[in-house]
């Protein structure tokens, strides 16, 4: 059904395009024929006017040429998108095969209709327009919706693979067809080295992330998630280097005169170029951070401001002749951080939206043009060149991986298996990197280019469609769950207590990373950068209205499904109910099996979620939203209670300030239950509907014992990378009276963000939750006061 | 010392005295010793600079509110469990040593395990006290049974809002049907134990960071 609506909607665009590309036939040969001197068709009003007085004012005209190549692009967008909301209609798809399969499917029917009505179409692509526009925003998205924490703790491994497969393939497979040239019978003769080499680096551009939405359910671990998304994030960089490169050295000299130190001074500039490159980004990239302090007043611009930096850092190192891809990128990840702490929560989201529209309107012009290149004329074939190609890149790809892995294995704490070394290798998908490199090539220097792009094709074709749609049946197979269809309830219920156990021990466990670096660093950032490059003093109210109308919502939604009247957490009132066992048919399992599989709350994603083509679905949130909401009331009850949680103490930071109570002491846990049980009692603060997180504490004074007043840090997590900031200024306020014997208790709902990595579906920045919880806290002095703590929650 | 590869089993008579009664005197970056592992060397020193992160103010034990922080395990579910589960007996701290013996359940099992001297207790990572350490998590109050009523409170904690209070009584009395053989009403050890023969618990209750 839905595939019918989908083309339906195909075929209504076709019938558009048709139509207009008729009109325009025929708009341009009226033209022609009666104003032979204008070259861009004017209009035809004009040209009547001009020429031939006699003729009528027309009521209709139409002029196609002017609006021809807006109009064409806009309808491939459209088209593609239109295909894209069918491609997710039929749920099953996505998760057979990847979304630039679809793409170039279309692609390749505006093609095919192009060709079909024999309609030039417009020079949508040509090199300044595919490197200074189509290019940018793809990298860039690519490089900010980058989960920091695992590519940082796996940096090493990650250099190492991407830069060097990058280069063992490229120059492997340039190396091999060379000689494969070299055999008379197959009449590549004339093909150098050099040109050889070039299109050895341009089809080692490898697009994985395109495939990873296919195996996102069977659970690939971190470290596997993180090598592929590294890799595709520097790949392209490389090859655009080296193709660069070696592009200069084929306009430089004829292949015989390349001498020893042209090569030294290659492989040096290839590391100034790369290295250069990032310096230009991470500069730009604290720049864009720095103003985006300032900008608290006009938040329209802040968009603004974050996507003209990172194009800026783009073009500024290009202009040098470095490499602007990896200079976006590392733009884009320095910013990051500190951009998405200074700007408005709407800001925010408008970013990643934004920069997710882009690259996908990039990538689609790109598959389109693909597409639209193929069905065509301009196509040599020649046997042996494309088989070897094929294989070939299948051959040094699984000699990159496997050769470079068994080396990195030898130090890394968490080898990666030999089930990880496949899927790797399987992954190596070409995209629209590669068509485009092979589609701009000089035709001057490369006569044979029409080999080389139609070579360049039949691998893209080959690895998106077959490897793309059997990686996932794949996957699932090297992860062999022994699924027992028919699990008893029992089982069930188990099953899914143990994954959530086993996520949260893994979660006391907390990561294992090299410490020492990450704590310099950390340091480092907090001390200096921070202060630099984030905001100072966020308003307090809108933070205050902010948490109003959440907590509201919170609150209706919560009346609304009904967990207000099912806080029966009570256990009296199970105690009444005596029950005999009912013997259940065999229906009733049914339904419960279903109620169950349905109802369950999902085990907390820790491996990440990265899917190219959209942000990540709200259901993971609601989830952690659901269980912390009960979670506060299951406390709370339980407080009230007088149940021994000792949830009286708030958390220790570093900020914590002394006072003349040392923490340990053991009277403290008494004093806390009581002081908790007694100011738990005003349920209502008449301001806010206090549901949610406000707990309320009373400020009780207490003989000579004042518990120590901490700020609890809250720690963030974002893009996996642990934020924490305490608040000087609420410090300052806090002061503790020397004399008088003031205390507050602050039974606080100890919680922080949420790391998780979750994520994304959307975006590897993984967000299922991030709370921000923020303390305000007024401090009158002098006064009993009751001040009520309220966390703010805050999506992000 | 701690071999890599042995594990003799934890048993109470090899304790080295608690941490906790040290008052914020921290011990070096090595981990205390000597200490009969239930995890490998390597994953002890680990474990040690975890407690040493998670107890911020360096007390040199855990209480509830630091294993709180851990903001993931606030939207887990079982959160609340697991983090009791690390207080044994109503203690409120937690030393480095009873911090490893929790997490050494999670140890993944290896083969060499299956030929142990069958005089030696049972290490802590074996079938039977993975799913001992499961158990415990329903049995609250530690009667050795799972009573229709805590499967009920394990049910309302996992399972989302829609469900009404109805459905979970009836998957509880369910569940607890299905379990029990002796027709006592609640799930014993052994029930659960045979209720859960044909799950691969050793992978499941296994984290690969601790091998």
């Amino acid at each position: 059904m839905a595939l019918q609506m989908f083309m339906t909607f195909g075929s209504w665009n076709c019938l558009l395009l048709l139509v207009a590309l008729e009109y325009s036939k025929a708009s341009s040969d009226v033209n022609e024929s009666e104003n032979s001197t204008a070259q861009h068709a004017p209009n035809a009003w004009f040209a009547a006017s001009s020429s031939e007085p006699d003729e009528r004012i027309s009521v209709f005209e139409l002029d196609y040429d002017y609006v021809q190549i807006p109009y064409e692009v806009t309808l491939w967008i459209l088209l593609a998108s239109l295909a894209k909301i069918g491609f997710h209609l039929y749920h099953r798809l996505p998760g057979l095969m990847p979304e630039s399969c679809l793409l170039i499917l279309v692609g390749a029917l505006v093609g095919g209709i192009i060709f079909g009505t024999d309609h030039k179409s417009p020079p949508v692509m040509d090199s300044s327009i595919y490197f200074l526009y189509l290019l940018p925003p793809i990298v860039l998205e690519g490089g900010y919706f980058m989960p920091t924490r695992p590519f940082f703790e796996n940096i090493g491994s990650i250099l190492w693979w991407a830069v060097l497969g990058a280069l063992i393939n490229a120059l492997g497979i340039g190396l091999s067809l060379y000689l494969i040239c070299q055999v008379q019978a197959f009449g590549l003769g004339d093909v150098n080295l050099l040109q050889n080499l070039l299109f050895g680096s341009l089809i080692s551009a490898v697009d994985p992330v395109a495939v990873l939405a296919v195996f996102e359910e069977a659970r690939v671990n971190e470290q596997l998630y993180m090598m592929i998304f590294g890799e595709a994030l520097l790949n392209d960089g490389i090859t655009v280097v080296l193709y660069n490169m070696l592009i200069a050295f084929t306009k430089m000299h004829k292949f015989e005169d390349i001498e020893p130190v042209d090569i030294l001074a290659g492989c040096a500039r290839f590391i100034i170029v790369g290295v250069g490159g990032v310096m230009f980004g991470i500069v730009f990239g604290f720049i864009s951070a720095f103003i985006t302090r300032f900008t608290q007043n006009i938040s329209a611009i802040e968009p603004l401001i974050v996507f003209m930096f990172s194009y800026l850092s783009y073009l500024a190192a290009e202009t040098l002749y470095l490499s602007g891809i990896l200079a976006i990128t590392a733009c884009a990840v320095t910013m990051k951080k500190y951009v998405e702490e200074n700007v408005s929560q709407t800001s925010y989201t408008t970013i990643k939206y934004f920069m997710k529209m882009l690259s996908s309107v990039s990538e689609t012009l790109i598959f389109i043009f693909m597409g639209v290149s193929t069905v065509g004329k301009n196509h040599e074939w020649n046997w042996a060149f494309i088989c070897f190609t094929l294989a070939f890149c299948q051959i040094w790809r699984a000699i990159s991986v496997f050769a470079l892995f068994y080396v990195s294995n030898q130090f890394r704490t968490f080898p990666f298996s030999i089930k990880d070394q496949c899927i790797i290798f399987y992954s190596g998908v070409r995209g629209a990197g590669s068509f485009s490199l092979a589609f701009l090539l000089p035709l001057s220097l490369f006569p044979r280019k029409k080999m080389f792009v139609t070579a360049t094709l039949v691998v893209i074709y080959f690895t998106v469609f077959i490897q793309g749609i059997t990686i996932g049946p794949l996957v699932r197979y090297l992860d062999v769950k022994k699924t027992n269809k028919k699990e008893s309830i029992n089982e069930e219920l188990h099953i899914r207590l143990m994954d959530h156990l086993k996520a949260g021990i893994e979660d006391v466990c907390g990561h294992w990373s090299h410490y020492q670096v990450r704590d310099k660093f950390k340091k480092f950032d907090h001390r200096y950068l921070r202060k630099i490059l984030i905001r100072e003093n966020l308003p307090k109210s809108s933070i205050v209205s902010l948490y109003k109308k959440l907590e509201m919502k919170q609150a209706i939604e919560m009346v609304e499904t009904g967990i207000l009247s099912s806080t029966a957490f009570s256990i009296p009132h199970q105690a009444q109910r005596i029950q005999g066992i009912k013997r259940l048919s065999p229906e009733d399992v049914e339904s419960i099996r279903d109620i169950l599989t349905c109802n369950m709350y999902q085990v907390r994603q820790r491996t990440l979620s990265y899917n190219k083509y959209n942000l990540k679905p709200q259901t993971s949130e609601k989830q952690a939203k659901e269980i912390l909401i009960r979670r506060q009331n299951t406390l709370r009850e339980s407080m009230r209670k007088g149940h021994s949680l000792p949830w009286g103490k708030p958390a220790g930071t570093k900020n914590i300030r002394y006072l003349s109570f040392p923490y340990g002491n053991p009277q403290s846990a008494g004093r806390d239950t009581r002081a908790a049980g007694i100011s738990d009692d005003d349920g209502s603060n008449p301001g806010s509907p206090s549901i949610t997180f406000s707990a309320h504490s009373r400020i009780r004074s207490l003989q000579k014992q004042q518990a120590p007043e901490i700020i609890p840090m809250k720690s963030l997590r974002r893009g996996g990378k642990t934020l924490s900031f305490g608040y000087q200024r609420s410090t300052s306020q806090e002061e503790h009276m020397g004399g008088s014997r003031r205390v507050a208790l602050r039974p606080k709902p100890p919680f922080h963000a949420v790391d998780e990595e979750g994520e994304s579906g959307g975006e590897s920045e993984g967000e299922a939750f991030a709370v921000r919880s923020r303390w305000t806290t007024d401090r009158e002095h002098g006064r009993d006061y009751h001040r009520s703590h309220s966390p703010l929650l805050q999506r992000k | 010392m701690i071999a890599p590869s042995s594990r003799p089993p934890l048993s109470p008579a090899h304790l080295p005295g608690p941490l906790g009664r040290v008052s914020g005197a921290r011990p070096a970056a090595s981990p205390p010793t000597p200490f009969p592992p239930a995890v490998s060397q390597a994953s002890l020193v680990r474990l040690h600079h975890r407690f040493q992160a998670l107890d911020r103010n360096k007390k040199g034990y855990l209480s509830r509110m630091d294993l709180q922080q851990i903001g993931a395990l606030a939207v887990n579910p079982l959160g609340d469990r697991i983090i009791e589960s690390f207080f044994p007996n109503g203690s409120q701290r937690v030393d480095f040593p009873g911090f490893v013996r929790v997490l050494a359940h999670f140890r993944p099992v290896e083969d060499e395990d299956t030929d142990q001297d069958p005089k030696k207790p049972e290490p802590l990572n074996s079938r039977r006290n993975k799913l001992h350490y499961a158990f415990q998590l329903y049995d609250l109050d530690r009667d050795g049974k799972i009573s229709r009523h805590e499967m009920l409170q394990v049910l309302r904690l996992m399972v989302g809002v829609q469900v009404t209070e109805e459905q979970l009584e009836n998957i509880a009395d369910r569940t607890v049907q299905e379990a029990d053989e002796d027709g006592d009403g609640a799930v014993s050890f052994l029930e659960f134990t045979k209720s859960l023969e044909k799950m691969d618990v050793e992978q499941k209750m296994s984290i690969r960071i601790l091998k």
